[in-house]
Order: structure tokens, then sequence, then C-alpha cells
């Protein structure tokens, strides 16, 4: 079974890791805001926010920033719950 | 717990479809239980909003560097730690390490 795109330790690679720091955005506090939230009100647990970021796609995985792929989980696995409808959030914004 | 400190251990190679913690690089290695943390919910089921129950044992794994990738970068000294949950782990027959 070929490894998921999430589960890279260990590939060789011989490009420098890129450990450059930035100040998180107001975005991003919030993303992380609201996960501690919904976990606290029961509605989600750290597994499933998990499982749902390696349920991306491989080529949108690579692209998105980290706080990029909570926000991707957070509205697929609400969205599987039923608690958010599906496209209920391109819907209030408009898109 | 079924394994102990000090013991060499296999990580089972196994596939898994859906959410696992075990990484795949460490898949089929052998290592050394650094420390028993205790048991924990299994993420393999909570993933899909079960509770996680019955909890699963979880282990800190000692790994050589170079078993896991014999290369020119490993150093003698170098380990990898990782923590490794009981039902991904098998006995291994082999004497102990002086």
């Amino acid at each position: 079974m070929e490894r998921a795109v999430h589960d890279r330790g260990g590939w060789p690679t011989d490009a420098r890791i890129d450990q450059s720091e930035h100040a998180l955005a107001d975005w991003e506090l919030l993303s992380d805001a609201l996960v501690g939230a919904l976990v606290r009100a029961g509605l989600m647990n750290v597994d499933e926010l998990r499982r749902g970021i390696e349920s991306m796609p491989p080529g949108r995985y690579e692209q998105a920033s980290y706080y990029e792929r909570w926000l991707y989980s957070v509205e697929t696995i609400l969205t599987e719950k039923g608690i958010l409808a599906p496209g209920e959030l391109d819907l209030r914004l408009g898109r | 717990m079924t394994h102990h400190v000090g013991e060499r251990v296999r990580v089972a190679t196994r596939d898994h479809e859906g959410h696992h913690r075990t990484p795949g690089y460490l898949k089929g290695r052998i290592g050394t239980v650094e420390l028993v943390h205790g048991s924990f919910a299994n993420p393999e089921s909570r993933a899909y909003g079960a509770d996680g129950l019955p909890e699963q044992p979880l282990y800190l794994i000692c790994f050589d560097r170079y078993d896991i990738r014999p290369d020119e970068r490993a150093h003698a000294r170098d380990r990898i730690y990782a923590d490794v949950y009981e039902h991904w782990l098998e006995k291994v027959n082999e004497q102990p390490r002086p």
C-alpha cells in the first residue's frame, strides 16, 4: 500500500527543510480557537481533525498551509456529521 | 502491559486503511521499549467518532538511526524515538544487546 501524503517521515530528500517561522495571522489564531471550542463542545476530537487532514487530495495537501489544513478538516468533519450542510460555508461567504 | 522497558520489539508491517498513528517508515523496524506511557484511547476508532475504547497501551520506542536508514549520514549514536501503540508491536526473538 502506498504511503499517504502526510506519512512522510523518512522520505529521502536533499532539499533543506524550511524551518522559518512566521507571525500568525488573525485567521490562524481564530482557527486554533475554533477547533478548541469545537473540541470542548464535544463536536469533534483531535483524531477526527487529523483524519480530516489526511483525507485531503495530495495536491491540495501540499499547497495548503498548516491552518488551511485545519479548516479543510473542520469543514469536512462538521459536514460529515450534518452540523454544516454541504456547501453551507461557501453559501454564507457568497461564493 | 505486554512489553517492558528494555524489550526489543518489531513494528508490524501490515497496511491499515484509514487513520492510524504508526509511521510508515518505522513499519517492520526493530527497536527497544524506552518507556511505558500508560494506556490511551485508540485514535484509529476515535478518528471516526467512536470513544476509542478499550484504551490501548502506548510505548515510547527507541530505534537506532542506522537501522532505519543505513546511509552515510547515520551517526552511530543517533537515535529515533516514536510513540507506538501496543497493537502495532510484535515480540522479537533475539538475544539482548550487550
